[in-house]
């Protein structure tokens, strides 16, 4: 019996991870250009269908698109904070709201007109196949696409820490003023965020593809699904957003077993609610000055 | 004369750092006070503790012989308490008229009577010409006065002001000082200042306070306060201001 | 009527008067269809006033909304089809249950300080929850959608709702003119400088004795019970609901754009706003079919790209814009 429910956590953690990646994107970009992107989950859906599309036409395995995916996302994300999104910055947030909303829709939709509503399945050889470990039956596909989000994610936190670009990033998301005094680009910087953030959510998607079918509809689920995470890891902080979507991840997989699996995003929105009430800067968000 | 404020040994503290350090002083219905010291004194500390901003750790704060200390800001200025913010900030979006206007509904039902008195408190503040502007295309001095007409229009019997006279030009001030004169005679308003212009604390006080290290070291007249040494040494500095 | 006169000048008033008329007037001659766009741009005019009150004056983002038309909506349907209680009764606990919906979230969200993006996200995070939640109680059908049956024999009971288009129209614009002048008459009074004072600076609204959570307990208490009222119309107009159609955040999303795309904090934003989203998109719909390409979507991108452009070049709304450069508002000597 215990063996179940360790399965259960153990398929939670491994999504979770996935889920982080995705949440780390949104937490880099709003913590530091102050931008809500709403149309997070709409780019995670973006890089699920071109992994698709390289695995199926090319025969690409997801595990290696999802770096050509990232670096292009990376420069999608770059071009849109320096020609649309830097007009918005300090702007009220519902007019962020609308912009990146209309984004998002067209998104959604595009992806409806090129691919339709149906759900496309990966459709990957290993699929299937599973490790057991002791009294654990792991699906290797998780295996491989929650130790590349790690990777992704190690990779990030160095460049934050130990680069001169990440270091910059930081002092601007601290002190803008301040960054702008001595000298700092800040508007490059932004761009740069924007790509990196981007460049995640992409890596996120291309991985996802390999536990779940693309299909258009997800993208509202997953930008609520990353706010979630954000708001419960603690915004600002990029632990807090692998923490988030392990708690997350965990609580869903639980949810879907122990209750009705249509019933498990209600749990991650109690825990958004909880969370919101009783600690508002997220369990390891820094408490306001 | 009748007290109208009276702060008894208040005392604040953030994290073990002492802010204001057992802060006592009675201020008089119709009386101008100023509570002065340098940077870091405790006197924004104190000023937010009257204003129901901070609840102080030690200490009682009586207005009108009624405890008020740990009020919200909204039930302290419906005592009686208007204020002003050391960092201006009135409402942007809004027309000057509409800015003195929500001031002067706090008392008033009627929609016209409230907007009579705020075109009444703008005249007097030289404000009046400029009603229709939006308050976030208005210069330095113009904010100053119009937070100042703001925190009037809700018929305070108190007026607390945080440094009014900061970052205007010398014939703005003596303006500002007439100003805060006339109202004082005219309207019995009582007023206590936060100020580090020395020339308007001057002119207008007829009592004072100086603050270091958020603890008095002095108080009595004017003239006398600034003869006293340790405010020279701590505040004033070597040579004289005056 | 007075404080809706005060909005405009003469001109202004001279249009506003032709547009009520014309509009009263419209059933005669326009067809099926396009009595059928009027009413849906009445409708939106509606609910995104209820909702300009709260965001546009008060100052409360809430990405939510759709909670309280799908109460409201559901509560009046579910009394109907179980109870035979008519919605002209059923609309009071509609709004009451909406209404208390609105004082939870408010009041944790505001006592607790949760503000902007935050207070966004709980309302969006209640709005999901409870669609899901709906999505499981089988008494409302669960995800299975609820229907109000179609009856001849009760069709011309008005009290009841059950009328045909065009006594849909005419309601929908006595709904939508009522949201008009609630919102003008709110905009003059004292309670409505509150709320513009806690939208602009709270702290500096606090020093000027307004209690800036009852004032904003207020907006969300009004702008919630309004919008219930509108889900009341909606289940009746359409007679059949879903949890996915009436919870989900495309449906709150769709009733803030009109007062966003028409001008925050204004009496007439909303209403521009509606005529000129809601035959957008109908336009699109002709246009795309028009040029063959069928497939679904291809309307919503064109949307999303005007979205885009309108927020790009008049942030603050087109009814600022436009009744400045028609001179509608303001004195002119």
């Amino acid at each position: 019996m215990l063996a179940i429910y360790l399965n259960v956590v153990v398929q939670g953690v491994l999504t979770g991870l996935l889920y982080g990646l995705m949440a780390l994107g949104l937490s880099a970009i709003f913590g530091v250009v102050r931008v809500v992107n709403f149309a997070h989950g709409e780019f995670a859906v973006v890089a699920m269908y071109a992994a698709f599309v390289l695995f199926r036409v090319y025969g690409i395995d997801p595990m290696w698109a999802m770096l050509p995916i990232a670096v292009a996302f990376f420069v999608i994300g770059y071009a849109l904070q320096h020609t649309v999104i830097d007009a918005f910055v300090g702007r009220p947030d519902h007019e962020q709201f609308i912009l990146l909303v209309g984004l998002a829709i067209v998104i959604t939709n595009g992806l409806l007109l090129v691919f339709g509503p149906d759900a496309q399945p990966a459709n990957l050889p290993y699929a299937f196949d599973s490790v057991m470990v002791g009294p654990l039956i792991i699906d290797e596909v998780r295996v491989y696409a929650a130790v590349a989000a790690l990777a992704v994610c190690a990779a990030l936190f160095a460049f934050f820490r130990f680069t001169r670009t990440g270091t910059a990033i930081r002092a601007c998301a601290d002190n803008l003023v301040g960054a702008a005094v001595v000298g700092l680009n800040v508007r490059r910087l932004y761009a740069l965020t924007f790509g990196l953030g981007l460049a995640c959510v992409g890596a996120a998607g291309a991985l996802m593809i390999t536990i779940a079918d693309a299909v258009p509809s997800l993208g509202p689920a997953y930008t609520l699904l990353a706010f979630t995470i954000v708001i419960v890891g603690g915004l600002g902080s990029m632990t807090g957003a692998l923490v988030g979507g392990l708690l997350i991840g965990v609580s869903e997989a639980l949810a879907g077993f122990l209750v009705a699996p249509s019933m498990k995003s209600m749990f991650s929105f109690a825990l958004l609610i909880a969370v919101l009430v009783l600690r508002p800067q997220g369990l390891l968000g820094k408490k306001p000055a | 004369m009748t007290a109208l404020l009276v702060v008894e040994g208040v005392g604040k503290r953030f994290r073990g750092l002492t802010a204001v350090d057992r802060v006592s002083f009675t201020l008089a219905a119709g009386e101008i006070f100023a509570v002065i010291g340098p940077n870091g004194a405790g006197k924004t500390t104190l000023f937010n503790m009257i204003a129901g901003v901070l609840k102080p750790n030690d200490g009682a704060i009586s207005f009108c012989g009624e405890r008020i200390d740990g009020l919200t800001p909204d039930a302290v200025c419906r005592r009686g308490i208007g204020r002003t913010f050391q960092i201006v900030r009135p409402f942007p979006g809004l027309s000057v008229e509409d800015n003195v206007l929500i001031g002067a509904l706090l008392h008033r039902k009627d929609m016209a009577a409230a907007r009579r008195c705020a075109r009444d408190v703008l005249g007097r503040l030289d404000l009046y010409d400029k009603r229709g502007v939006q308050a976030a295309s208005l210069t330095l001095p113009d904010r100053k006065r119009l937070e100042l007409a703001r925190a009037l229009a809700t018929d305070p019997k108190l007026l607390l002001l945080d440094e009014v006279m900061a970052g205007l030009r010398p014939t703005e001030t003596d303006r500002m000082v007439e100003i805060l004169k006339t109202l004082n005679r005219e309207t019995g308003v009582s007023i206590l200042l936060i100020e580090h212009v020395m020339r308007a604390v001057m002119a207008l006080a007829g009592h004072m306070l100086v603050l270091h290290h958020g603890a008095p070291i002095a108080s009595g007249k004017p003239e006398e306060v600034v003869r006293d040494p340790a405010v020279i040494t701590s505040y004033l500095g070597q040579e004289t201001v005056i | 009527m007075k404080a809706l006169w005060g909005e405009m000048n003469g001109r202004g008033r001279v249009v506003l008067a032709v547009a009520v008329l014309l509009l009263l007037l419209a059933p005669t001659v326009a067809t099926r269809y396009l009595v059928s766009v009027l009413t849906l741009i009445f409708y939106f005019v509606y609910v995104g006033q209820a909702w300009n009150l709260m965001m546009g004056y008060a100052g409360q983002l809430s990405l939510g909304h759709a909670l309280y038309v799908g109460v409201g909506g559901y509560v009046s349907a579910a009394l109907w089809v179980h109870f035979g209680i008519g919605p002209w009764l059923g609309v009071f606990p509609a709004v009451l249950l909406a209404a208390s919906f609105g004082a939870a979230i408010g009041w944790l969200g505001f006592r607790f300080g949760i503000e902007g993006v935050y207070f966004a996200l709980l309302t969006i995070a209640f709005a999901e929850f409870t669609r899901i939640g709906f999505d499981h109680i089988d008494v409302v059908g669960g995800a299975g959608g609820l229907f109000i049956p179609y009856e001849e024999a009760r069709l011309g009971e008005w009290w009841n709702l059950r009328g045909g288009q065009l006594f849909f129209y005419y309601l929908a614009f006595g709904l939508a003119a009522i949201a008009v002048l609630v919102t003008a008459l709110l905009a003059r009074s004292r309670l409505g400088y509150q709320w513009r004072a806690v939208r602009e600076d709270e702290a500096a609204a606090r020093a000027l004795g307004i209690d800036a959570f009852r004032a904003k307990m207020k907006a969300i208490l009004i702008s919630s019970a309004m919008t219930a009222v509108g889900g009341v119309f909606y289940a009746f107009y359409y007679n059949s609901l879903f949890p996915a159609q009436m919870f989900e955040m495309s449906r709150s999303i769709e009733l803030i754009l009109g007062p966003i795309v028409g001008g925050l904090g204004t009496v007439f934003g909303p209403v521009i706003g509606a005529f000129l989203l809601t035959p957008l998109g109908e336009i699109l719909i002709g246009v795309t079919e028009a040029l063959g390409i069928n497939a679904p979507g291809a309307k919503a991108v064109f949307f999303g790209l005007t979205l885009m452009v309108i927020i790009y070049l008049v942030p603050t709304g087109v009814w600022p814009w436009l009744s400045k450069t028609l001179g509608l508002t303001g004195r002119r000597s």
